[in-house]
């Protein structure tokens, strides 16, 4: 069975770019066997850091709850086998910001005793949507498209919305990545079975499972589970294969023809949107009481020796991963976690799997293309730019530092999907230029900010001496009326008074 | 196993600037092979003076600028000012006319507003003012095209050398023997002198729109111009502006008085148009760069294309018409911001 495609809003620019993904879908998914030591980052979502609740020395189970967002934005850590807490101590992560973050460290014990789930399993038919909601938030589910927002808070936040759509995505758009194709093709069922829970979680009717056109296997996969099923509010939806269709916004964009407001969320169009892995975390948790404890990744590029998609437990090292995989090549120089275009690079292959790592990605080091030129307004890059924004004028007001152009030729919406950078002829790193000078502007907002706190503070402080001042002089000014409609005798009587009492004391 | 810290994309880029610039120089020949045809060996020796002198003048003018010479020389954008400037120039043009126009463009034109990327005008265009200006006679040496009947005198190619060199012309001829009206100098005076455009078309100089030859090598200069637009090395907004701009206006100026006017097909095929729409206003660097902006442009370059032709002083009108529209192109851009996907459209109230 084929998808449709058809009534597609339209997605300005994108690039067609070569897909690299043959070499690690010809294989079934391998699952990687279980490693010695298992680091747990508390933090492997956005929002704040879940806090430990297990000490060094403690045996913890396979999916037992190791860590607690206590009620902040967050998504809890659970154990991804069984064995001994050995350290709670800072290892090296892929998060995007700071190379090192507190891990809680498992040795396992090699018997991999889950915990008791007994009692909890129940037909999730018979919760009510709140329920549903409140469980899920015990999962320790994220998003496992790559931005990890906790999957409970995100459905919190959708259901204060008007919702039209919930958009399960497979698009999965990055070069080398094919994690999420994979799942659809080997795990279909799952994912239909986790967008029935998110549409009975939210109270919707209409879900589209969007495809992108490269991956027939997987669109067949799901129609056939669909047919199946025959749920009429699920509709399979093929999109082209365009660089970046699968971000949130675009693909939102590119399957109802609504833009996403600036700094807005999809959920102000109607819209919530799930990756499909994510669904099937969903499912596996309500329907079998797994909590979010492995993921599928893809290990490929052209410096691992056997590109492939794997199973593995969170936690698992980056190092055991790859040696699963045959190990690097002799062109290993480069080592990102996600795809080429938008992932990160990490300079040690210590670093642990994450619920957000869909790619581990060995590259050799890209050839040398000349030295960067100055910038010609050749405008390919504006041609490009999903977002519609002029990264010429912007790379412009960037060198210039001019924050209010920058605002105004919307640097803030810039999705740092690097399509700029591909096309541009003078070999300038706009996104990386991008994405300094946003940091800076935030910079800037932040100083702002606390500058407008320090003046209202010291306004304030003005005000209250002014209003102090005022009072006491007011006060001062009616002690000297009275005094005066007195008269000078009574002044005389007081005076004389207060001698005699100080003359008794 | 350790890594060295990149930055997100990893990929590397498609495309190079001197890759375009080559690309524009190759899709520039099939025009300079017809040039040569039609009009002598002249066009050779004004392309190799202007090459020399521009790209001495850029390697110089880095130096100066404390600029690694070999790099930016390498990027062929000064070959490509130095040709646009040879397809400026009459097929004989005494060398330090050309050399002049070479290093204008260059030193004053590019290299004094901060080199490439930073030049507020088209230094091709610069430099042929300066020259057109400086030099009207030499400027006005048009040959006739070689074309069967009409009166085509055949230098041979030392006469040329030599009148490129010396400035002299060959024996027993003199400005007025060789010299012939262009066919938009023709067609001005003409019509000033109130004949009407069927009078004139009856010149044997006339072909089928422009004048005979002139219009072949608009034709070749146009399949360079399509094969750049192909290969996406110039975007179709601002050709399509120059011909809309010009068009336009000349084809409605045709309607109301076919006597008094040029038509639409002469304007397309003579003097600069079809080079300056593929090749000179698509200069990236001196042009609007917002899409909507770029067609804006373009149609300001033939709406003045078809003023100064019409009402100017000038035959054509081509460099002058770039260099206004060079001076409009921040505001255009500043006018012509594309929506935002996700910003309020204009004439939304949210």
């Amino acid at each position: 069975m084929s998808a449709p495609t058809y009534d597609l809003g339209k997605l300005h620019g994108g690039l067609r770019l070569a897909a690299h993904k043959k070499q690690s879908t010809s294989e079934a998914i391998q699952v990687v066997p279980l490693p010695e030591q298992l680091i747990l980052p508390i933090t492997q979502h956005a929002g704040d850091a879940a806090q430990p609740i297990v000490d060094i020395g403690d045996r913890v189970l396979k999916g037992q709850l190791l860590a607690d967002p206590d009620g902040l934005l967050g998504a809890g850590v659970h154990a991804s086998s069984s064995g001994k807490i050995v350290a709670i101590e800072p290892w090296p992560v892929s998060r995007r910001y700071g190379d090192t973050a507190p891990c809680i460290v498992i040795e396992c014990d090699g018997e991999d005793r889950a915990i008791d789930a007994a009692g909890i399993a129940a037909d999730y038919e018979q919760l009510s949507p709140d329920q549903l909601l409140a469980r899920i938030l015990q999962g320790g589910i994220v998003g496992l498209g790559g931005a990890v927002f906790p999957t409970a808070q995100k459905l919190m936040q959708a259901i204060t919305c008007e919702l039209d759509y919930l958009i399960l995505n497979g698009v999965e758009c990055e070069p080398y990545i094919s994690c999420d194709d994979m799942l659809m093709r080997e795990h279909a069922g799952e994912i239909i079975g986790g967008a029935q829970i998110l549409l009975r979680a939210l109270a919707l009717d209409v879900a589209y499972v969007v495809v992108e056109s490269d991956k027939p296997e997987a669109i067949r996969r799901l129609g056939e589970v669909m047919g199946e099923l025959g749920d009429e509010r699920l509709i399979l939806k093929q999109v082209p294969t365009i660089y970046p269709s699968g971000g949130e916004d675009q693909l939102v964009q590119l399957v109802t023809n609504r833009e996403v407001p600036s700094g807005g969320l999809p959920t102000d169009v109607g819209c919530l949107v799930q990756n499909v892995g994510t669904a099937a975390a969903i499912h596996a948790w309500i329907r079998r009481n797994e909590p979010l404890v492995s993921r599928i990744t893809t290990v490929t590029g052209d410096g691992i020796a056997k590109p492939m998609n794997v199973e593995a437990r969170i936690g698992t090292t980056v190092a055991d991963i790859v040696s699963f995989a045959g190990g690097y090549t002799e062109h290993a120089q480069q080592l990102i976690i996600g795809g080429p275009m938008t992932g990160k690079s990490v300079t040690t292959d210590k670093v642990p799997l994450v619920k957000a790592t869909n790619c581990i990605l060995v590259l050799s080091e890209a050839p040398a293309v000349g030295a960067e030129l100055p910038c010609i307004r050749c405008g390919d890059c504006a041609a490009v730019c999903p977002i519609q924004l002029l990264p010429q004028q912007l790379f412009w007001y960037a060198c210039a530092d001019d924050e209010e152009k920058l605002r105004r030729y919307g640097l803030i919406d810039c999705i740092e999907c690097g399509c700029c950078d591909l096309v541009c002829p003078s070999h300038i790193p706009l996104t990386a230029d991008f994405r300094t000078a946003k940091a800076r502007i935030m910079e800037l907002a932040d100083e702002k900010a606390r500058a407008a706190r320090a003046r209202q503070r010291f306004e304030a402080r003005n005000a209250r001496l002014e209003s102090e001042a005022h009072t006491r002089d007011a006060e001062l000014s009616r002690q000297k009326e009275s005094a005066r409609k007195a008269g000078p005798d009574a002044i005389a009587e007081i005076l004389k008074r207060k001698q005699e009492q100080s003359d008794e004391d | 196993m350790e890594f060295p810290r990149r930055d997100a994309p990893y990929l590397s880029p498609k495309a190079d600037v001197s890759a375009m610039m080559l690309q524009v120089l190759l899709a520039l020949i099939p025009a300079a092979l017809a040039h040569i045809w039609y009009f002598g060996p002249g066009f050779l020796f004004n392309l190799l003076v202007a090459a020399a002198f521009c790209v001495g003048g850029e390697a110089l003018m880095l130096r100066a600028r404390d600029r690694d010479p070999t790099v930016a020389v390498a990027d062929y954008s000064a070959l490509v000012t130095a040709a646009l400037l040879a397809f400026a120039l009459p097929s004989l043009t005494p060398w330090w006319v050309t050399a002049t126009g070479a290093l204008f463009a260059i030193v004053i034109a590019k290299h004094l507003y901060g080199g490439l990327g930073f030049n507020v005008f088209n230094p091709a265009m610069v430099g042929y003012v300066v020259i057109l200006v400086a030099y009207p006679m030499e400027m006005n040496l048009w040959v006739a095209p070689r074309m069967g009947d009409i009166d085509y005198i055949d230098l041979t190619l030392m006469q040329t050398i030599k009148y490129t060199l010396t400035g002299m012309y060959p024996d027993a001829l003199n400005f007025d023997a060789i010299s012939r009206a262009t066919p938009l100098d023709a067609m001005q005076s003409g019509l000033r002198n109130m004949r009407t455009y069927a009078e004139i078309r009856t010149n044997p100089m006339m072909g089928d729109f422009g004048g005979r030859g002139w219009e072949w090598i608009g034709n070749f200069v146009a399949f360079g111009g399509f094969w750049l637009l192909i290969k996406k090395i110039i975007r179709w907004q601002i050709p399509t502006g120059v011909f809309a701009g010009l068009l336009i206006p000349a084809g409605l100026m045709y309607m109301i008085a076919p006597g008094t006017n040029a038509s639409p097909g002469f304007h397309l095929f003579s003097g600069a148009t079809i080079l300056c729409a593929f090749f000179i206003a698509t200069d990236p660097v001196s042009a609007a760069t917002s899409p909507k902006g770029r067609f804006v442009y373009g149609c300001g370059i033939g709406f003045l294309i078809f003023a100064i032709r019409k009402w100017g002083s000038f035959a054509d009108g081509v460099a002058f018409a770039i260099l206004l529209m060079n001076m409009a192109a921040p505001a255009i851009d500043y006018i012509t911001k594309p929506h935002i996907v996700g910003h309020a459209r204009r004439g939304d109230h949210q």
